[in-house]
């Protein structure tokens, strides 16, 4: 069945009851994912990707709408399902600390049917290909964050799924951790041919970096959905600029940038950990044309911030973002669902 | 490389499974899930002061108000043998009844729902791990016990003694299986259900001294709590000629067991489908954090 899609859903809508009014986690998603694909969910904490992936994964049954993985219905083929997919989650602390990294593989490997042999020949391999080699034989409670990651990662390769759900996989990873786990997914999805990936993520580097497609989601719907490329070029008819102050700017701040005639959007560029550091603030604005950026400049500088560097940069998929539901990733509105 | 890959072809090939692949698959998820509990007998060596040296004072309490009584001599080995299914009555409420609650908060809840398997055949390696791990402190028990204080066994069938012993575990820990998904649905109403179920039923179980002594409710305890019923066709077996009657002959309490063991196993089959369900369309019970 090679032209089977690896996911196909239509109107998937989540509604979780909740006081003082039921909480819509998705509203009415519509989704292909094709086989093969690494396919990206992106969205902020709240968007719905959890709620997603809970579904297609059979942990929860939808609303309302059809939700179909390699084929097989979410609601009533759950069995089927089940045999052919695979689920890691960021900051997962599953299995049993009193085992060690080996037996932990191989304990879930009998979830999965493998025989003796083929269970303890697989456990190896996936050590040797996740670097946990000289963590074989430690207890699991004493691995690292990133080691335990890795070890959720290994497990999730046990059974060779043909969809692999990835639910946040570096989520409190240092940097070169998730950079590991990036690596070790990318060379097993190079590997397996057929595999499809479905990654959510709030990272937009690591969507960036390992998606052939990429839907941006917000509030339970999918706002866009592409290639990054295609994603990216939806705002390049506008000047972006990285702009750094010595302070922020009083007096309305960056709202009162935003709000400047010309001006798209101007929101916080320095709250992931990317910022030019010491007191410094980076800003991001988005502008119609070049020319309204005199009128920034010169609304920093009557709010009290001195420009220290200023920089036009290439769109990026958090501008379109910010183009797409008017605020950006980390700035909640209080209003999202929670899921 | 091809190191990643291990059957499969397509995805709907690999979806389709024989009988035999299922049964095989569910086999061996039954002894994974049992593997933590039976390696943990050596890996928590604490353990052994808890529930060895603990449950042992617990019986010397009660030998010592026997012999100030100068209660017959067989009441210590009732004491002794009751300290040792004690040992399992607490391995069921707390490694069984209350796992679930436990596995979801670690998260290994909604993998097991992922996986291939029938959740029960988690609940069963979970019952098999935890009947070889208590096995070996009710063994030691029965062994400090008997030396300690004495205790003579008077054994006409020891294999149908072994046979009723087994008996007893299967409806116990089918107990504990049904339990096990009563307890997520219940939440932290579970953990104090879970207290309730130890002092209370220490005594109405007939732990510590003849069931006969309390036949008023002894009637109600044999038709529910395994424990009861094995404790009492034990006892009866392992002190052949006590002056000390049992509720009901053996082989009837033996068929009360059976009974019991296939009542409890499908109990616990239909509340993990019910489970599943809930957890399907509420998302609370499997999901982290909800």
């Amino acid at each position: 069945m090679p032209d089977e899609l690896a996911i196909r859903a239509r109107g998937v809508t989540r509604v979780y009851k909740a006081k003082p009014a039921p909480v819509t986690a998705l509203g009415g998603v519509d989704l292909d994912v094709q086989q093969g694909e690494f396919f990206g969910l992106l969205g902020p904490n709240g968007a719905g990707k959890t709620t997603l992936i809970k579904i297609l994964t059979t942990l929860l049954i939808p609303t309302a709408g059809t939700a179909l993985v390699a084929g097989f219905d979410v609601v009533t083929e759950t069995a089927k399902i089940r045999r052919v997919i695979n689920m890691v989650s960021g900051g997962e602390q599953s299995g049993y600390g009193l085992l060690t990294t080996r037996e932990q593989l191989w304990m879930f490997s009998q979830f999965y049917g493998l025989t003796q042999r083929d269970g303890w020949r697989r456990v190896d391999e996936l050590i040797e290909i996740t670097g946990l080699t000289e963590q074989r034989d430690q207890k699991v409670r004493t691995l690292s964050t990133g080691q335990r990651q890795k070890l959720n990662f290994a497990r999730g390769l046990l059974n060779d799924p043909w969809v692999l759900f990835l639910d946040e996989p570096t989520l409190g990873l240092d940097v070169a951790a998730a950079r590991d786990l990036r690596d070790h997914t990318l060379s097993w999805k190079a590997a397996a041919p057929g595999r499809t990936v479905l990654l959510t993520t709030h990272y937009m580097v690591e969507a960036e970096q390992l998606c052939d497609r990429i839907a941006i989601v917000d509030r339970g719907r999918i706002l866009a959905l592409g290639t990054p490329e295609e994603l990216r070029r939806r705002v390049q008819a506008e000047s972006i600029f990285r702009i750094e102050l010595d302070q922020l700017p009083q007096n309305g701040g960056i709202a009162a940038i935003g709000a400047l005639p010309g001006v798209l959007s101007a929101i916080r560029a320095d709250e992931d950990g990317e910022g030019p550091g010491s007191d410094r603030v980076a800003l991001k604005v988005a502008l119609a044309d070049d020319s309204a950026l005199t009128s920034v400049v010169t609304a920093v500088a009557e709010r009290g911030s001195h420009l220290v560097g200023l920089a036009k940069s290439e769109p990026s998929l958090e501008d379109v973002f910010v183009e797409l539901v008017g605020r950006g990733f980390g700035e909640d509105d209080g209003e999202g669902p929670s899921s | 490389m091809t190191r990643y890959r291990t059957i499969a072809t397509t995805p709907r090939e690999a979806a389709e499974w024989s009988t035999g692949r299922l049964i095989r698959t569910n086999l061996r998820a039954i002894v994974g899930r049992a593997y933590p509990r039976i390696v943990g007998l050596a890996r928590e060596p604490s353990w052994l002061f808890f529930e060895i040296f603990l449950p042992f004072l617990a019986v010397s309490a009660f030998v010592f108000v026997y012999r100030a009584l100068e209660a017959p001599e067989e009441f210590v080995g009732f004491v002794v043998l009751g300290g040792a299914m004690t040992a399992f009555w607490l391995n069921v409420v707390w490694m069984m009844a209350a796992q679930f609650y436990w596995e979801k908060d670690q998260g290994n809840l909604e993998l097991y729902f992922t996986a291939p398997m029938h959740l029960m055949s988690i609940l069963a390696g979970m019952a098999i791990g935890g009947l070889v791990l208590t096995s070996s402190r009710a063994l030691a028990v029965i062994g400090i016990g008997s030396l300690v204080y004495g205790v003579t066994y008077h054994v006409e069938e020891p294999f149908v003694l072994v046979g009723v012993f087994f008996l007893t575990m299967v409806p116990l820990y089918g107990m504990g299986m049904l339990l096990a998904s009563l307890f997520l649905m219940w939440g932290r109403e579970g953990f104090h259900l879970a207290q309730l179920l130890q002092e209370p039923i220490y005594f109405l179980g007939g732990v510590n001294f003849p069931l006969r002594a309390i036949a008023p409710v002894a009637g109600v305890m044999m038709a529910i709590l395994p424990l009861a019923v094995g404790l009492d066709a034990m006892r009866q077996l392992a002190f052949v000629g006590s002056e000390a009657q049992g509720m009901l002959p053996v082989g009837t309490e033996a068929l009360i067991l059976v009974a019991m063991g296939v009542a409890f196993l499908a109990a616990a089959r239909l509340a993990l489908g019910y489970l599943e369900k809930l957890a399907r369309r509420e998302g609370r019970l499997t999901l982290r954090w909800q």
